[in-house]
């Protein structure tokens, strides 16, 4: 019998686990490439060659290539991972992060500082769903 | 005999180590965060240990996913800083302790924790924040480190039970060996934090703190705590704190309580840090 996956009921929420750390797998070792600096100049001088380099999907391809942060979690990626494409693009975490989210960076700024996502509302989906 | 008479606990956000090496800690943003740690400051120079094992985990710097350690211990004699795509942070190397990361990797492995033994590897901000934040800046760092890493990215980490069974058995090999060394053990990673897709943000400050009084008095309890749980009410990444049950554990139940810090943010995280000290030490 399969493995149950309570956490699928968490919204807004990609737990990485085996099947997604199987579908990403050259994705994140993609990503793990650009800890190296001449790979970090390489792909910024053409992205599009450099990832066409790795067996990745269209969907991971183009997650990478239109910096769509949740198309690549979607597609297997994770965060630690995610991160290093960050860094290329010096784009700061906090920044990168806000753009999952459907806010501007200054929202997500701003829901930091007075505290953060609250955990009410966003506990379950099945929960959300008895509201309605 | 060597003992473990100490515990700290802190969370191991990289924006906190930028702001040490930027010299931006004083601004309006940070200056609340290192409020927090000016007591642990005197409190660490006053209470150096000989040793340090500091339980943390590694973020795709050392380890990718060609081999994904559940339990790792650091045996060599020294370990660098990791460049985690900005360049190393710059800090002294950090010096291992080979002759108790040996003896302990082989008495909890007897004990049926299967350790993965590591040798080569540099070490990044999950070890080196916290290390920042309680020594500040010194050219070296004063005492040695047994890093002790737990894998909390791919998922299932492993539970709090065997965290907290882990910590048990760290503390019989610490106290089996030889030497007298007094040894601290310092969990880190956490609070509450989802660093990814669109619940990204989440703080839960009232479970953060319940989890902070709970560790303190009466730690075996959070043992139930299930991973979906973890990730339910702390966020995708906020369960990294099953390795302070390892931390916690390894003290031993009677404790005193010297410190207690808790702020929200630091970045996209609930920042949390205790020091507990074994009961009569």
């Amino acid at each position: 019998m399969a493995l149950e996956k309570p956490y699928q009921d968490i919204p807004g929420t990609i737990v990485f686990d085996a099947d997604m750390s199987r579908k990403g797998y050259h994705l994140n070792q993609f990503f793990m490439s650009l800890m190296k600096a001449e790979n970090r100049k390489r792909f910024l001088a053409d992205e599009k060659a450099y990832v066409d380099e790795w067996p990745l999907t269209d969907l991971q391809k183009q997650g990478v290539l239109e910096k769509d942060y949740n198309l690549c979690i979607e597609q297997g990626g994770n965060i630690y991972f995610l991160a290093k494409l960050f860094y290329t693009h010096t784009q700061p975490f906090e920044r990168a992060v806000s753009t999952m989210t459907g806010m501007t960076p200054e929202e997500y700024r701003a829901m930091m500082l007075s505290g953060g996502r609250p955990i009410e509302g966003n506990r379950s989906i099945k929960e959300n769903q008895g509201d309605k | 005999m060597a003992r473990i008479s100490s515990a700290v606990f802190s969370s191991h956000i990289p924006a906190v180590g930028a702001a040490i090496d930027l010299g931006t800690t004083g601004n309006e943003y940070w200056s609340p965060v290192f409020k927090g740690f000016e007591y642990s400051k005197k409190w660490q120079a006053d209470n150096t240990p000989d040793v340090i094992i500091l339980v943390y985990n590694d973020h795709a710097s050392a380890f990718d996913l060609r081999v994904v350690p559940t339990f790792g211990i650091g045996c060599s004699e020294e370990f660098e800083s990791a460049d985690e795509g900005w360049g190393p942070r710059p800090i002294p190397p950090v010096q291992g302790h080979p002759d108790l990361a040996w003896h302990i990797a082989q008495s909890v492995i007897l004990d049926s924790f299967d350790m993965t033994i590591c040798n080569d590897f540099k070490v990044d901000h999950g070890l080196t924040v916290p290390l920042s934040l309680m020594f500040g800046q010194p050219e070296a760092w004063p005492c040695r480190v047994i890093p002790f890493m737990v894998n909390v990215i791919q998922y299932p980490p492993p539970t709090g039970r065997r965290c907290f069974e882990l910590g048990k058995a760290l503390r019989k090999a610490v106290e089996l060996f030889d030497e007298d060394l007094n040894v601290h053990i310092w969990g880190t990673g956490g609070m509450s934090h989802q660093l990814q897709y669109k619940r990204a943000g989440l703080i839960n400050r009232e479970w953060d703190l319940n989890f902070m009084n709970t560790l303190i008095n009466d730690p075996e309890e959070l043992t139930k705590i299930t991973h979906p749980e973890y990730i339910r009410d702390a966020g995708s990444e906020g369960i990294e704190l099953v390795m302070w049950l390892i931390a916690r554990s390894a003290l031993g139940s009677q404790v005193d309580e010297k410190h207690r810090f808790y702020h929200v943010p630091a970045s996209n995280t609930a920042l949390g840090h205790l020091i507990l000290e074994k009961a009569g030490n």
